[in-house]
C-alpha cells in the first residue's frame, strides 16, 4: 500500500524561484562561457603579444630545452624555439579551424535538416538516406585517406573535408525537431494567414530551433579541434602553420615525455582539453535552455535518496517506510 | 508505416552506404594526384622502365578503357576479395595483409567499447536516479576526461604507468620473440599488453555515454508512467531498471551504433601511440609511405565493419524497442 506525500510550502515562494532559475544560466554554463570567451580573445590578440617568432630557432645551449624561465616563460623547445609563442600563434589557427568548419557544417545541416523536416515526403527520405549514409562513413580514418592523397596539406583543405563529415549528426536532430515543429498550431496558423514559405521558415520554424542549432555548432566545434589536432599529430597537417596540433606533433616527435620536457608538450595539450571542456560546459547550458528538465533545480528535496524538484510528480512511497517523508515545497 | 516499409527502408540505406562507400573508395586515387608505381619506382632506383607497365598492371594503377569500364572492374574485383597488393610489404596481398591485422583491433577495441558502454550507462542511470548526489556532482570534471585530445591522455598514461612506473609494457601487442597462436604464454602476454590501451579507451569515451544516459534519463523520470510504477509500490530497483532505463537507454543504444565509427577512429589513435599491430596502425603506415593500395583496401573494410556493426545495432534495437518491431520507429 502506498500513499501520497503530504505537501507543505508555499506556492508563492515556488513559482518566484523557478521564474529566476529560468533566467539565470547555470554556474556549468557560466564557467564553460568565460573559458571559451577567455581562448576568443588569446586567439585574437595572442599573436600580437607573442615575444618570439615561433618559428625562430636558436642552438645556443642555453635557448635548448630550456626549462621555463624570465627569457622564456613556458620554456624552449629541443631547437630552441619559444613555446609561449608557438601557443599564441597555434591558438589562433586552431581556433579559427575549428570556428570556420562549425560554420560551415552547421550551415549545411540546417539547411539539410530544415528542408528533410518542412518538404517531407520523398525529399525527407532522399535527405535522411543521404545524412545516414554520411554519417556511416567512419571520418578519421576518411580524413586520414583523404589527406594522405592531397598534394598540399593546407588549412583549407581540412577545414572543407572536416566540414563535409560534420553536418549529418546536426542535420539529423534539426530535421527531427522541424518534424513536430511543422505539426504545431502556429506553423499552421501562419501558413493559414497566407505567410510565404521562407518566411514561415525564417521567422516560425527557425526561432524554435536556435538553441539546437547552437548546440550543433558548438558540437561541430569540438569535433573539428578534436580531429585537427589529432590530423596534426599524426603529421597530417600544413608544417608551415603553427597550430596546436603541430606543436604536440614536435614534441613527440623530439621526445619530450622520454626527457620529462613537460613545458614542451603540457600547454599545447591543456589548451586543447580545456578548450574542449569549456565548449562541453558551454553546451550544458544550451541543453538546459532547450530542455527546462535539465536545470538545476531550486527547492530540491531528498526523499528515499532521490532528489524531487517542484516540476516532479507528486513522490510517493511505501507506507510503513522508515524514512520520514520529507515534504517538497509544491505540487503541480 | 508498417514492419516491411521499416526493413526496407533499412535495406535501401545499407545499400546505398555499401555502394558509397565502395564509390568513394574508387574515386578518390583517381581524383587525386600521385600513383603508387611512382613510389615503387623510386623505391627501387634499379627498376627497368619497362617494369612500370607491369607494375602499374599490379598495383591496378593502370587506367584503361573508359570509367565506367574502370569502375566495373573495380566492382568485380573487390567482390572477389581481391584488394590488390601492397607496396610496402610487396608482394603480400592487402587482403592477407588486413586479415592478420583486423583481429587485433576489433578483439581490444570490441571489448574496450562495450566496457565503456555498459559502465558509462550504468553511472549515467545513477547519476539521474540520484539526481545532486555526489556522482552527478563529479559529472563536470568528467568533461575536463572528455575534452583532452586522446593521444595526449594517452601519452600521459604511457610516461606515468609504463616509462617511470614500469608496471605495464610500453608498447607492441605482445612481448617480441612470442610466435602468435593460441598458447598461454602468447595470451597472458598479449593480455598484459591490452591492458593500457584498452584502459585510455575506457577513459576517454565513458564520460560521452554517461551524460547521455543521464539526460535521457531525467527526462524519463518525469514521465507519468514512471510515477504510476512509484505510485504502486514497486521497488526503486524495479522503477530504475525496468521502467525508466530501459526506456531512457534506447538514444544511448542507437547512439552506440553510431559511434562505432568514431570508435575505430579512436582505435587509429591509439595504435599509433602504442604501436600496437591493428588496423589502424597499418593505415596509417600505408598513408605515411603512399602505400595506395593498402590505404583503399583499409578504408573500404573500415566502412564495411561500421555497416555491419550498424545492421547488429539495428537487430538489437528491434529486440529492444517493441514500437520498432510493429515498424513504428522512425527518429
Amino acid at each position: 500500500m502506498t500513499v501520497a506525500l503530504p505537501v507543505r510550502g508555499a506556492r508563492a515562494r515556488g513559482a518566484t524561484r523557478r521564474a529566476a532559475g529560468a533566467r539565470r544560466l547555470s554556474t556549468k554554463a557560466r564557467i564553460g562561457a568565460l573559458i571559451c570567451a577567455l581562448f576568443v580573445v588569446a586567439a585574437i590578440v595572442g599573436p600580437m603579444v607573442a615575444p618570439y617568432d615561433p618559428s625562430a630557432q636558436s642552438f645556443a645551449p642555453v635557448d635548448i630545452l630550456h626549462a621555463p624561465s624570465m627569457a622564456h616563460l613556458l620554456g624552449t623547445t629541443a631547437r630552441g624555439e619559444d613555446v609561449l609563442s608557438q601557443v599564441l600563434v597555434g591558438l589562433r589557427a586552431t581556433l579559427v579551424l575549428g570556428l570556420l568548419t562549425g560554420l560551415i557544417a552547421t550551415v549545411l545541416a540546417v539547411v539539410v535538416g530544415i528542408s528533410a523536416g518542412f518538404l517531407g515526403g520523398f525529399w525527407d527520405e532522399l535527405l535522411s538516406l543521404l545524412s545516414n549514409v554520411f554519417l556511416v562513413l567512419p571520418a578519421l580514418p576518411l580524413l586520414v585517406v583523404l589527406i594522405g592523397y592531397l598534394p598540399q596539406r593546407g588549412q583549407t583543405s581540412t577545414i572543407l573535408v572536416l566540414s563535409l563529415l560534420g553536418w549529418p549528426w546536426g542535420a539529423r536532430v534539426i530535421r527531427a525537431q522541424t518534424l513536430t515543429l511543422r505539426g504545431r498550431d502556429f506553423v499552421a496558423a501562419s501558413r493559414e494567414t497566407g505567410e510565404r514559405t521562407w518566411r514561415v521558415i525564417f521567422f516560425e520554424i527557425l526561432p524554435n530551433e536556435v538553441s539546437l542549432i547552437a548546440a550543433s555548432f558548438v558540437s561541430t566545434v569540438l569535433y573539428a579541434i578534436g580531429t585537427s589536432v589529432a590530423l596534426a599529430f599524426i603529421g597530417l597537417t600544413n608544417f608551415s602553420q603553427w597550430s596546436l596540433g603541430l606543436i604536440l606533433y614536435w614534441a613527440q616527435n623530439g621526445n619530450a615525455l622520454q626527457l620529462n620536457a613537460w613545458w614542451w608538450f603540457a600547454p599545447a595539450g591543456l589548451c586543447v582539453a580545456l578548450l574542449g571542456t569549456g565548449l562541453v560546459l558551454l553546451n550544458f547550458g544550451i541543453d538546459e535552455i532547450g530542455n527546462p528538465r535539465l536545470r538545476e533545480a531550486a527547492g530540491r528535496v531528498r526523499i528515499e535518496g532521490r532528489a524531487w524538484r517542484p516540476a516532479d510528480p507528486t513522490p510517493v512511497v511505501r507506507s510503513g517506510s522508515t524514512r520520514s517523508p520529507a515534504a517538497r515545497p509544491e505540487a503541480r | 508505416m508498417s514492419a516491411v516499409a521499416f526493413v526496407v527502408r533499412r535495406l535501401v540505406f545499407y545499400v546505398v552506404a555499401g555502394w558509397a562507400a565502395l564509390t568513394v573508395n574508387f574515386f578518390i586515387p583517381r581524383l587525386m594526384p600521385g600513383n603508387p608505381v611512382e613510389t615503387m619506382m623510386a623505391k627501387f632506383p634499379e627498376l627497368q622502365p619497362q617494369a612500370q607497365r607491369a607494375l602499374e598492371a599490379e598495383f591496378g594503377a593502370r587506367h584503361d578503357g573508359s570509367l565506367i569500364h574502370q569502375y566495373g572492374q573495380y566492382v568485380v574485383d573487390v567482390f572477389h576479395g581481391n584488394l590488390g597488393v601492397s607496396v610496402i610489404e610487396y608482394p603480400a596481398k592487402v587482403s592477407s595483409i588486413i586479415g592478420a591485422t583486423l583481429p587485433w583491433t576489433l578483439t581490444l577495441v570490441g571489448v574496450a567499447t562495450i566496457v565503456s558502454f555498459a559502465l558509462g550507462t550504468g553511472l549515467g542511470i545513477l547519476a539521474a536516479w540520484r539526481r545532486g548526489g555526489w556522482l552527478d556532482r563529479v559529472l563536470p570534471a568528467l568533461t575536463f576526461l572528455q575534452g583532452i585530445p586522446y593521444f595526449f591522455l594517452a601519452l600521459l598514461v604511457v610516461d606515468a604507468f609504463a616509462v617511470h612506473l614500469g608496471w605495464f609494457p610500453i608498447q607492441q601487442g605482445y612481448s617480441p620473440g612470442l610466435v602468435p597462436g593460441w598458447h598461454w604464454p602468447f595470451v597472458q602476454s598479449a593480455l598484459y599488453h591490452s591492458v593500457l590501451p584498452a584502459l585510455t579507451i575506457v577513459v576517454t569515451s565513458m564520460a560521452g555515454w554517461m551524460l547521455q544516459m543521464r539526460n535521457v534519463m531525467i527526462t524519463t523520470i518525469g514521465e507519468d508512467y514512471v510515477l504510476a510504477a512509484q505510485a504502486k509500490g514497486l521497488s526503486s530497483r524495479r522503477v530504475v531498471t525496468t521502467y525508466a532505463a530501459r526506456n531512457a537507454i534506447l538514444p544511448n543504444l542507437s547512439g552506440f551504433a553510431l559511434s562505432l565509427g568514431f570508435v575505430i577512429s579512436g582505435a587509429l589513435l591509439m595504435e599509433i601511440v602504442f604501436s600496437y599491430p591493428g588496423i589502424g596502425l597499418t593505415l596509417y603506415n600505408a598513408v605515411t609511405s603512399d602505400d595506395y593500395p593498402l590505404m583503399q583496401g583499409i578504408f573500404l573494410i573500415i566502412a564495411l565493419a561500421v555497416l555491419l556493426a550498424n545492421l547488429v545495432a539495428d537487430a538489437v534495437y528491434v529486440l529492444a524497442d517493441p514500437r520498432a518491431r510493429a515498424g513504428r520507429s522512425e527518429t
